[in-house]
């Protein structure tokens, strides 16, 4: 609607901008966290936490960590990420931000989408940057170590993205945290089945392209999918607010 | 200039068991102030949010520029401003990385601009401190002083006057007059007593009807 666009300012630009849109959705997300760094440990504490406990509560053996260290990397990073998702887009709902958001002229997907960027650059990559401390904690050997970190890169953008249609489904709820999990737990199960037995595989020496390709094929599906019913989500949630 | 901006036909909307309003039919003219009135709880801010296309559970259809709003929604979106009674001011970021986020994907707006922006609201010494040292009041001026920069010929604010001062009050007054005289148009609610000439009056009905 070029001509019939009422009283149109001049020079406005129609489909232009949506860079301009997300990079400010990426950095206001990401000067709030910084300044605000307790819900940016308290992820990370408890990765570190679980994967420091684990030895002591299980067995601190080398051969049982050697075997069993890639899961437990794993699943401790997917339940702090877990853990961080219910901030993803409550601050914003609160403040009314999301609002504001959701009546940007840009497409909502890709805003949603530079929201789950966000959210991974702040949980998921502090995740993979410990991961080779804590790997060698729980004694994996080099290899193993470098493939646990190349799949947790693949993977912890994929439980970002699929976390965020959960976190925006469970918005309009007072206490979101029970129903998050269970809604979003079944959909986080396949990729750390692929991302544990990459490492396994790695750890005997066997080929893991394979894998590493279908893990990179969740990562594609998830950031052309995930975003939509993001988005289709936060529209619901904010038609009941 | 007589052709209507915004149209709502036969809006109807409930909540729980109560509806808020039904058969509601208004043309919205450019250069016109509108006044949405009603008691607590008669779905003033609803009705607000339906016609921002925040809430989409209401039956009946919103045009833009003659056209169902929905098909249009870029262009819908790119025309009209709406500032709810949450701010979208986030707590711990300045005043002035807020309108730049606000801003951000719209008409383009320089710093000089939104500094300009943010001192015409009385805000100048606190542009780059934290919105939540901030009282209540000064974050809805921030939230306002997109006003100040803001080009869309549709303005829809609900409950502007809250928090705000009484010299705060007739600067806004002032300025939304002049906006009207502009050719913009304009949907409020308020509690306040809003005086304007030629202004249009929507009243919804005693905390809505009983079905």
């Amino acid at each position: 609607m070029n001509s019939e666009g009422p009283n149109r300012p001049a020079g406005r630009r129609d489909s232009a901008g949506i860079l301009a849109a997300m990079k400010a959705v990426m950095l206001g997300d990401l000067k709030s966290s910084f300044r605000q760094p307790r819900d940016l440990v308290n992820p990370l504490l408890f990765f570190v936490l679980v994967v420091m406990l684990f030895p002591l509560g299980v067995s601190p053996e080398v051969a049982f960590l050697q075997q069993a260290g890639a899961g437990i990397l794993w699943v401790a990073a997917l339940l702090s990420v877990l853990l961080s998702l219910d901030h993803l887009f409550r601050h914003d709902f609160d403040d009314g931000t999301l609002e504001q958001l959701v009546l940007q002229p840009q497409p909502l997907f890709l805003l949603v989408l530079a929201k789950s960027m966000a959210h991974w650059v702040l949980t998921g990559l502090p995740l993979v940057l410990l991961t080779p401390l804590l790997g060698v904690m729980v004694h994996l050997e080099g290899n193993s170590i470098a493939v646990l970190c190349l799949t947790l890169l693949i993977g912890t953008p994929v439980l970002s993205l699929i976390g965020a249609i959960g976190a925006a489904l469970t918005l309009g709820l007072r206490s979101a945290g029970v129903l998050l999990s269970l809604m979003i737990i079944p959909l986080y199960i396949p990729v750390l089945i692929f991302g544990t037995g990459t490492v396994m595989a790695a750890g005997e020496a066997a080929p893991v392209t394979g894998q590493l390709a279908l893990m990179g094929a969740f990562l594609v599906l998830a950031l052309t999918l995930a975003p939509f019913a993001s988005a289709a989500a936060l529209r619901i949630s904010l038609s009941n607010a | 200039m007589s052709e209507p901006l915004l149209q709502a036909v036969n809006l109807r909307c409930e909540r729980g068991d109560r509806v808020l309003f039904q058969d509601l039919s208004f043309d919205i003219l450019p250069g016109t102030l509108t006044r949405v009135e009603g008691p607590n709880g008669s779905g003033k801010t609803t009705l607000l949010r339906v016609l921002a296309g925040l809430n989409d559970n209401a039956e009946g259809q919103v045009l833009w520029g003659g056209k169902d709003r929905n098909a249009n929604r870029e262009s819908f979106l790119r025309n009209m401003l709406y500032i709810g009674h949450r701010p979208g001011i986030r707590p711990m970021l300045s005043p002035l990385e807020n309108l730049q986020t606000l801003t951000a994907g719209r008409a383009e707006c320089s710093t000089a601009m939104l500094r300009q922006a943010l001192s015409g609201t009385g805000l100048e010494s606190f542009g780059d401190v934290p919105c939540h040292r901030l009282s209540a009041g000064q974050q809805r001026r921030v939230a306002l002083a997109r006003l100040l920069v803001a080009d869309e010929p549709l303005w829809i604010l609900d409950e502007i006057f809250t928090a705000i001062d009484a010299r705060g009050v007739e600067a806004l007054e002032r300025l939304l007059s002049r906006r009207v005289d502009e050719g913009g148009s304009i949907v409020v609610t308020t509690h306040h007593n809003l005086n304007a000439s030629g202004m249009q009056s929507i009243t919804l009905g005693e905390g809505g009807h009983e079905l």
